[in-house]
């Protein structure tokens, strides 16, 4: 009895203790595991980019610290030795009640891959927060933590709160913002429990699927398209060892999330928790790179912000959003537009003009320039009269007088762009080399670590003149005379991503195509629908993309929809008394798009005549042979443009015989008296419809039940033909 | 108001067999001693809306059904009787009766509602949403008798049937999705463009479409003329709409218009005047002002259209009397949780109707009817069951769970459970019923035990 007590009352003290043991723990992954930063990337990990002149790092262990976080685990792996060499210098080796230790690999090739090296070390105790190095917040954690411990101590399964933030809400600036991909996630509004997850949507689809017995539980599912991932997750310690378990699993959302979702066996869990008033995004890309930049600017991450981070006064903020260094040399005749950051020991000339941009430390900048939009790391040369816009420009770049960088260009590093040489749009410049190996995207998505880890460390802590001196004869063309550097060739697959993600804004007219694509969306649905797609649809365009969808699918399926098409196509040209030229043109679009011969058109538009005529009100047989007799007078020059060959002939005779047997029985009697009009107007030829006799006369006798039908009609025109002869 | 109402009564539904008869059609069935179409006519009524077509199935069907009406209500609604064939589907129905449409507005509503959820509600909030259809929307009954739930009873109350899937804005008055039939057991699949305009979709399968629509009547014909294939307006109709609203083009000539042929150019004009709508308003039309963008004004086409939605509380009740089983439940509700409907009704009707006479030791029990004129025998027990008119009842008999129609016989000692007995049936001496159907006028021969099966005179 006593000693039943006692355990009872000693499990009791231990639980809230245990709770209060554990100082709060985060695991910051300071590799994001993709190229998306490529080529900057190869030479510095992403981290340590500078955003509004401070690494990136910088917020994001600020934000940590200043959440009651009190250990730090930095996963290193790409350039781990910069990052780590970069901790060592910096104040956050020796906070007081914020440790930072890390971890660091060499094999790594995925957020997965660190979370099991993470767990053999054994030093995670209890919740932790896993981030990546690339995050700025300024949330608060209280509540989202409470919740999360009160979750668990109810259910033990539910080992994960995401942090979510409504995006803004029009449609377009959901995706542009901050160039991500569409996401959409299905919450329960009670619980907030995440139900699905669907980031990678495929983007031909026009429709979202929910599983069946997902909306079997949950007899209210909110489905969001305005929420934004902010990747802060908050975890229980199951986390890492479902890491273990599963190791396959590599990326954290569309392995891990994904999995759990999935998974009905271990019925883990996970939660959203949602944030309102504070801040939260993750720098995916260089547009959000360029978004986020904005953001910290006009302070909405506050208090992460330069003049605030920076300490001691080494930056001030002047009135419309002007951040300035103590130390500049600034010409009079500069206009200094909003929202600029303006680093130690630059140099403005006369008459400049620069807006809406930062600029980083020692940089050098002449008269006559123009920046707008763009983001200048160290060590920047900008000669005379130069023009940038909505480009990033690394440390130490050159450019040399008049030299243009048209919007989205990417600099990276020691690029030296030759005097009135325009870089066009878009383009990624470096010293380096592209990597010959393109796999696919998905492949690549690690690459940065392990190629850039394999040779760059010598290169960057060696010698990097010599290097440069090398590379210096090859590729003075590609960037102008005197010009140093590879300008990258965009890879295939990735030329949709280059407006989607750079730092450019995006481009009107790629706006009308996003919303395009949403009404090719449309028509898809519709015809997936068993209703008659509406008419008055752009066909060339979702022709394009039906023929994406179709590749994947088989060729039957690819002819029913192709046949739909056409059908489509010829009901509206029926109510719309469309040119027949015009309709002609289109199937012939039809039929190139969905790889289909000619044989097939003539097929299909048959049928679709011969359905037209058979929805048309009718009573009797008669009434339908009239119908059917008009639709074919009316349309007959259609059909004969494609009828070129007897093959083609006979391909209607069996496509009607077709018809007869499944579609609409109710022609099977008219069979004969219908291939007699078509005989009589002269859409079909004797040698046809005989040769088609020919051909059935070895069937079954299921099969030549046409065959019999139209006995009379054949042995008449057989005597037609013996008389001639 | 403007609104004419068409009240789809049904014929002989094959489902109600042998309930329905020729010489009772479905909207004849009596609920609670009471054709099931009273309620919905009732309803109308209460809610002034008083300019009707009431369209049955099969031409003698619609002289019953018409003499029952004039009849009723003599003088108080202005009732149009319409004949139609039968399984021609609702939206066939409508396709029929198109030419008598006359009002802006069209009210659609099953004859075989039961429900004491106001339609002038859903008239007015189609009008104030100016929506091209407004659907009324109601929670799932819990299907399966209430409290006896000894067979059976327990795997129906743990999963209320899922009848629709519906997709709701975040402010519940636009419909967004709706799913039926077959789709519902498949994986959902919304649509990505609607989400993307709305941003977030409330999924619900706990709400059920009553089938009580209002429509504008220009978009419902042209839907109906365009589009030969919609056979039911709730499994086709609906969807369509709710399917298109973001992309009424199909629509759009109900203002006639010259440039038919100029359809592509059109809508890709239209996209330009979206984006640019976007592009100027940076603060972002949400779902709403995107419908409202394209009404007013600068757009001169229509790009949208609303599907509106009108959710009744959850305390009001509404059931369909589509199945034997709902056949049954309405009449236990309405004697029982939902006896408002009753006590409504204008000449008064008690529980225990007037001249009828009970044995001793007879005991009718609550939530029980006994119609008027009625006889029963000694020591009957007649618990939460509807005995029509004119009954007789012999001694020792018990009614349980069961419906009892009108100027049935039933011998002494026979036990009724959860059975529907229609009228002019004889039951002999000691028949065991326990849920059976027994149709008009059939003999059940004495001694006879029946159990789950449907009994009913050969037809000639």
């Amino acid at each position: 009895m006593v000693a039943q007590k006692k355990g009872a009352t000693a499990r009791v003290s231990e639980d809230p203790e245990e709770l209060a043991r554990h100082p709060l723990q985060a695991i910051l992954l300071a590799d994001s595991f993709t190229t998306k930063f490529r080529p900057i990337t190869l030479e510095r990990p992403k981290v340590l980019l500078p955003l509004a002149n401070i690494p990136m790092i910088d917020y994001t262990l600020a934000w940590l610290e200043s959440a009651g976080v009190e250990e730090v685990f930095v996963f290193c792996c790409a350039h781990s030795k910069q990052v780590i060499d970069y901790l060592e210098s910096s104040d956050w080796s020796s906070q007081p009640n914020f440790l930072v230790t890390t971890i660091e690999s060499h094999n790594s090739i995925s957020a997965g891959d660190a979370l099991r090296l993470i767990y053999e070390r054994h030093v995670i105790h209890g919740d932790f927060v896993l981030i990546s190095g690339d995050t700025v917040s300024n949330m608060s954690l209280t509540q989202a933590l409470q919740e999360h411990k009160e979750r668990r101590k109810k259910d033990a399964n539910a080992i994960m709160t995401m942090v979510v933030k409504q995006s803004k809400p029009s449609p377009i600036t959901q995706q542009s913002r901050l160039g991500t991909d569409e996401l959409f996630m299905a919450i329960n509004p009670d619980t907030k429990q995440l139900l699905c997850y669907e980031d990678k949507a495929e983007y031909s689809k026009g429709f979202i699927s929910l599983d069946k017995t997902l909306i079997a539980d949950n007899p209210s599912t909110v489905l969001h398209n305005d929420k934004q991932d902010c990747y802060i997750d908050i975890c229980s310690e199951e986390v890492l060892s479902l890491f273990t378990d599963n190791f396959d699993y590599q990326h954290l959302r569309r392995h891990f999330v994904k999995g759990l979702l999935v998974d009905d066996i271990m019925g883990y869990k996970i939660f959203t928790h949602e944030i309102h008033s504070s801040y939260a995004a993750r720098i995916d890309n260089f547009r959000s790179y360029d978004t986020i930049s904005k953001d910290i600017i006009q302070r909405w991450t506050y208090p992460f912000v330069p003049d605030v981070l920076c300490g001691n006064s080494a930056i001030r903020v002047e009135r419309r959003g002007t951040y300035r260094a103590s130390e500049i040399t600034l010409s009079r005749s500069a206009q200094i537009g909003p929202f600029i950051v303006i680093g130690q020991g630059t140099e403005i000339g006369n008459d400049t003009k620069i807006s809406h941009s930062v600029i980083g430390e020692g940089c050098t900048i002449g008269s006559n320039v123009t920046i707008e939009g763009s983001y200048i790391w160290n060590n920047v040369t900008i000669e005379d009269g130069c023009e940038l816009r909505h480009a990033i420009v690394c440390d130490g770049v050159t450019m040399k007088s008049g030299a243009v960088l048209e919007p989205g260009v990417v600099l990276s590093f020691k690029v030296v762009v030759g005097q009135q040489f325009v870089v066009p749009a878009y383009s990624m410049v470096s010293l380096l080399q592209q990597p010959t190996q393109q796999d696919s995207d998905e492949e690549l998505e690690y690459a940065d670590s392990s190629s850039g880890n394999v040779e760059l460390p010598s290169k960057l802590n060696g010698d990097i003149t010599s290097d440069l001196s090398e590379t210096r004869h090859g590729p003075t063309s590609e960037l102008g005379t005197g010009g140093v550097g590879y300008i990258w060739s965009i890879f295939e697959g990735g030329h949709d991503e280059e407006w989607r993600h750079s730092v450019a804004p995006i481009p009107t007219d790629k706006l009308a195509k996003i919303m395009l694509d949403k009404d090719e969306d449309e028509e898809l649905l519709t015809q997936d629908g068993n209703v008659l797609s509406p008419s008055g649809e752009l066909k060339s365009d979702s022709d394009a993309n039906d023929s994406e969808d179709g590749d994947n699918e088989g060729s039957r399926d690819d002819y029913v929809s192709f046949e739909k098409e056409v059908e489509a196509t010829f009901l509206r040209a029926v109510h719309e008394n469309v040119k027949v030229d015009h309709v002609i043109l289109e199937v012939n679009a039809l039929r190139l798009s969905y790889n289909m011969a000619s044989v097939d058109c003539a097929g299909a538009i048959f049928y679709s005549m011969m359905k037209l005529a058979v929805e048309s009100p009718h009573s009797s047989s008669s009434e339908l042979h009239r119908n059917a007799a008009d639709v074919i007078t009316t349309w007959q020059n259609l059909l004969k443009s494609f009828l070129h060959d007897i093959d083609e002939e006979i391909e209607v005779i069996l496509k009607f015989e077709e018809i007869c047997l499944e579609s609409a029985k109710e022609f099977s009697p008219l069979f004969a008296q219908i291939l007699h009009l078509l005989y009589d107007k002269d859409i079909l030829e004797e040698d046809a419809i005989l040769r088609w006799a020919d051909e059935k006369e070895g069937a079954d006798e299921s099969d030549k039940v046409f065959v019999q039908r139209a006995e009379k009609f054949l042995q008449w025109l057989r005597e037609a033909e013996e008389e001639e002869d | 108001m403007d609104f004419q109402v068409v009240v789809l009564a049904g014929g002989t539904s094959k489902n109600l067999t042998p309930l329905v008869s020729k010489e009772v059609p479905k909207p004849l069935l009596p609920v609670a001693n009471r054709p099931v179409l009273y309620y919905v006519l009732h309803q109308l009524e209460q809610s002034n809306l008083k300019d009707l077509i009431v369209v049955v199935e099969g031409k003698d069907a619609a002289l019953l059904v018409g003499g029952w009406i004039s009849g009723t209500f003599v003088d108080r609604l202005h009732v149009e009787i319409a004949a139609v064939p039968e399984d021609i589907g609702s939206a066939g129905a409508i396709r029929a009766i198109s030419h008598h449409l006359t009002a802006n507005d069209i009210l659609v509503v099953s004859g075989d509602l039961v429900s004491d959820v106001p339609p002038g509600a859903v008239a007015a909030n189609h009008r104030r949403h100016d929506a091209v259809v407004t659907a009324m929307l109601c929670s799932v009954p819990i299907s399966g008798p209430s409290e006896s739930g000894s067979s059976g009873g327990k795997d129906k109350t743990k999963k209320p049937g899922r009848y629709n899937i519906i997709g709701l804005d975040p402010g519940k008055q636009f419909l967004l999705h709706i799913a039926t039939g077959a789709e519902i057991e498949k994986d959902t699949r919304l649509q990505k463009r609607i989400l993307r305009a709305v941003g977030e979709m409330e999924i619900r399968s706990d709400l059920m479409d009553a089938h009580m629509y209002a429509f504008k009547r220009s978009v419902l014909q042209e839907v109906l003329d365009r589009k030969d294939t919609l056979q039911s307006l709730k499994q086709d109709v609906l969807p369509y709409l709710v399917r298109s609203q973001l992309k009424s083009e199909a629509l759009s000539n109900r203002i006639p218009r010259a440039e038919e042929n100029g359809n592509e150019k059109v809508s890709s004009q239209n996209n330009q005047v979206m984006v640019s709508q976007i592009l100027a308003n940076a603060s972002t039309p949400s779902f709403h002002d995107l419908c409202s963008v394209s009404h007013d004004g600068s757009a001169p086409i229509r790009k949208t259209h609303k599907c509106c939605a009108y959710i009744a509380s959850s305390s009001s009740y509404c059931a369909r009397l589509n199945s034997i089983q709902a056949f049954m439940d309405i009449n236990r509700d309405v004697t029982g949780e939902a006896d408002h409907l009753l006590s409504s009704i204008s000449d008064h009707n008690n529980i225990v109707g007037p001249s009828t006479k009970l044995g001793t030791k007879t005991t009718v029990g609550p939530h029980c009817m006994l119609g008027e004129g009625s006889e029963m025998g000694d020591k009957c027990q007649v618990k939460r069951s509807v005995i029509g008119r004119h009954c007789r009842i012999g001694s020792h008999v018990k009614v349980v769970n069961s419906v009892v129609m009108n100027h049935v016989t039933i011998g002494d000692g026979c036990i009724i459970q959860g059975s529907v007995i229609c009228s002019n049936v004889q039951l002999q001496e000691r028949v065991v019923l326990k849920d059976c159907q027994v149709g008009a006028g059939f003999v059940v021969t004495a001694g006879s035990e029946y159990k789950g099966e449907s009994l009913a005179r050969k037809e000639k």
